[in-house]
């Protein structure tokens, strides 16, 4: 007989499409105009250098949403910043791939909208600014057989309350797909079911309580969530779950 | 109790703690180097802390953090006891980090420190490597750092609550090659596994499976192919691990990384 999970209601407020079972991991940086800008700066403390290997980051299950899905907006926080970013879903395990062969690893595309509170410092990892429950909106996964071409130039639209507000491309990568996918599997493995985002640029839109926002991905998909208040239960004891 | 997850005779098994022996889930008992060891749970989201020792931070010459220094890992970095961690070729310095685990038992958010034992399920001992000469000051540890395959071990066994009455009085010790290199106690952290799971739960829901690991002490040391690593913490376990080169992955000689 089947029994009923249990889980909190918080705990079932973040949940992402059946068939995500891997790590999501996002690049950092990964937009041409970003490093242009950030330039001056990125050769005085606390940075030093610029980035040479990939600057990865990861977005934890609990982050992970569906289309449609209310996205909490932490009550402290006046805006959100929200992007459209392209990602992959592996197929093959990835190591040290070259870049012309990672279409063979890739089973599926999908678009995202890769939520982050705005944070200037970019020294330690952005957790609590980035792993919030809901702070990743996921697609469906598209097949590469059904049409959805991984590495073509792909426009990445995103929408407030209906109005694009913020427009950028594949082509403004400083590593395209192949090569984000063959720098990553250099140090470590990518494997079946992992999804890798390509990046938001550091001047993606803000929202607020209450908008709707929508991303898009030309010849991918397009989602859309709204962005309500965080509901914080009341601090619970375990008492109180059972 | 002392549950773990061990591969044997072409299955895995769940298994727990008989004698000195592993007591397989078919009732089976075998000795601990017959079976090849998994991560003792199903892993959900790792955290790991940073500079989470007074004497570690100032050993790395870096400042005492002013809230947690939280970085994440993803399931392909795990492996268990008794596991090989590769050593790139030509890389100066590659350190283990001998760190006491924390296991979330429930789900929770907005978890005050003084209600934060009730969510833990239990503490196994995690060995998290780092390889500093692929540091890069963005999003620091980066991945490349701290997020290589087989780089992070967690084990033997996961060990109830019951078993550990002060996750604050532990001590954490690191031999290589049988000699003594790291020394420390877990009431040396800056922020304990309650105030961990206050701050992480504030703003985020931690979900039965997710790993805390809660930082090393001061004493790390280099490490060499041919190297056992035994990182242990007191009343969890001790965790075994060999360091290899990399001919044992098939990487020719010329190759990065």
């Amino acid at each position: 007989m089947m029994t009923e999970l249990q889980t909190t209601p918080m705990a079932m407020a973040a949940r992402g499409p059946s068939w995500l079972t891997g790590t999501v991991y996002g690049a950092l940086l990964n937009y041409r105009a970003d490093l242009a800008a950030f330039a001056a700066r990125l050769q005085g403390p606390p940075y030093l250098a610029p980035p040479k290997a990939p600057i990865l980051y990861i977005k934890p299950r609990n982050t992970w949403i569906a289309n449609g899905a209310e996205i909490s907006l932490p009550v402290r926080a006046a805006a959100v910043q929200v992007g459209a970013t392209l990602a992959v879903i592996i197929g093959r395990p990835c190591v040290r791939i070259r870049a012309e062969q990672a279409l063979l690893h890739v089973a599926a595309v999908t678009v995202i909208n890769d939520l982050c509170l705005p944070h200037a410092e970019i020294f330690r990892p952005a957790i609590k600014e980035r792993c919030r429950d809901g702070f990743c909106a996921i697609g469906p996964a598209i097949e590469a057989v059904d049409g959805a071409e991984p590495f073509a130039e792909h426009a990445l639209c995103t929408y407030i309350n209906g109005e694009l507000r913020g427009e950028w491309s594949t082509r403004d990568l400083v590593r395209s797909l192949p090569r984000l996918m063959a720098d990553v599997s250099e140090f470590m493995t990518l494997h079946p079911g992992d999804v890798l985002m390509v990046g938001v640029p550091r001047d993606a839109p803000l929202a607020r309580r209450g908008d709707r926002v929508a991303v898009e991905v030309t010849g991918v998909g397009r989602i859309e969530n709204s962005l309500i208040d965080e509901q914080i239960p009341e601090p619970r004891t375990a008492g109180a779950l059972r | 109790m002392r549950q773990g997850r061990v591969a044997y005779g072409g299955a895995i098994h769940d298994c727990v703690e008989h004698d000195a022996d592993v007591l397989l889930d078919d009732g089976r008992v075998l000795a601990e180097t017959e079976v090849v060891w998994l991560p003792p749970f199903a892993v959900g989201t790792v955290f790991a802390v940073g500079l989470n020792y007074a004497d570690h931070a100032r050993e790395l010459a870096s400042a005492q953090p002013e809230e947690p220094l939280l970085f994440l890992k993803s399931a392909g970095a795990l492996a268990g006891h008794r596991a090989e961690t590769r050593r790139p070729q030509g890389v100066e310095f590659m350190h283990y980090e001998c760190e006491l685990a924390v296991v979330i038992g429930r789900s929770c958010r907005q978890v005050g420190r003084a209600d934060a034992a009730r969510f833990i399920q239990g503490y196994t001992v995690a060995n998290d490597y780092a390889i500093r000469d692929y540091l890069e000051n963005y999003y620091r540890p980066n991945l490349k750092v701290k997020n290589r395959d087989a780089c992070t071990l967690l084990g033997p066994w996961l060990v109830d609550t019951r078993e550990v009455a002060d996750p604050q009085s532990l001590t954490l010790r690191t031999t290589v090659n049988g000699i003594v290199t790291q020394e420390g106690n877990t009431r040396d952290m800056i922020f304990g596994v309650h105030e961990l799971i206050e701050y992480l739960s504030s703003f985020m829901t931690l979900a039965s499976g997710d790993v805390i690991l809660t930082g090393t002490p001061r004493g790390v040391v280099n490490v060499n192919p041919g190297d056992e690593v035994v990182t242990e913490v007191e009343s969890v376990g001790r965790l075994v691990n060999f360091i290899v080169d990399d001919a044992a992955y098939g990487i020719e000689p010329a190759a990065q990384g």
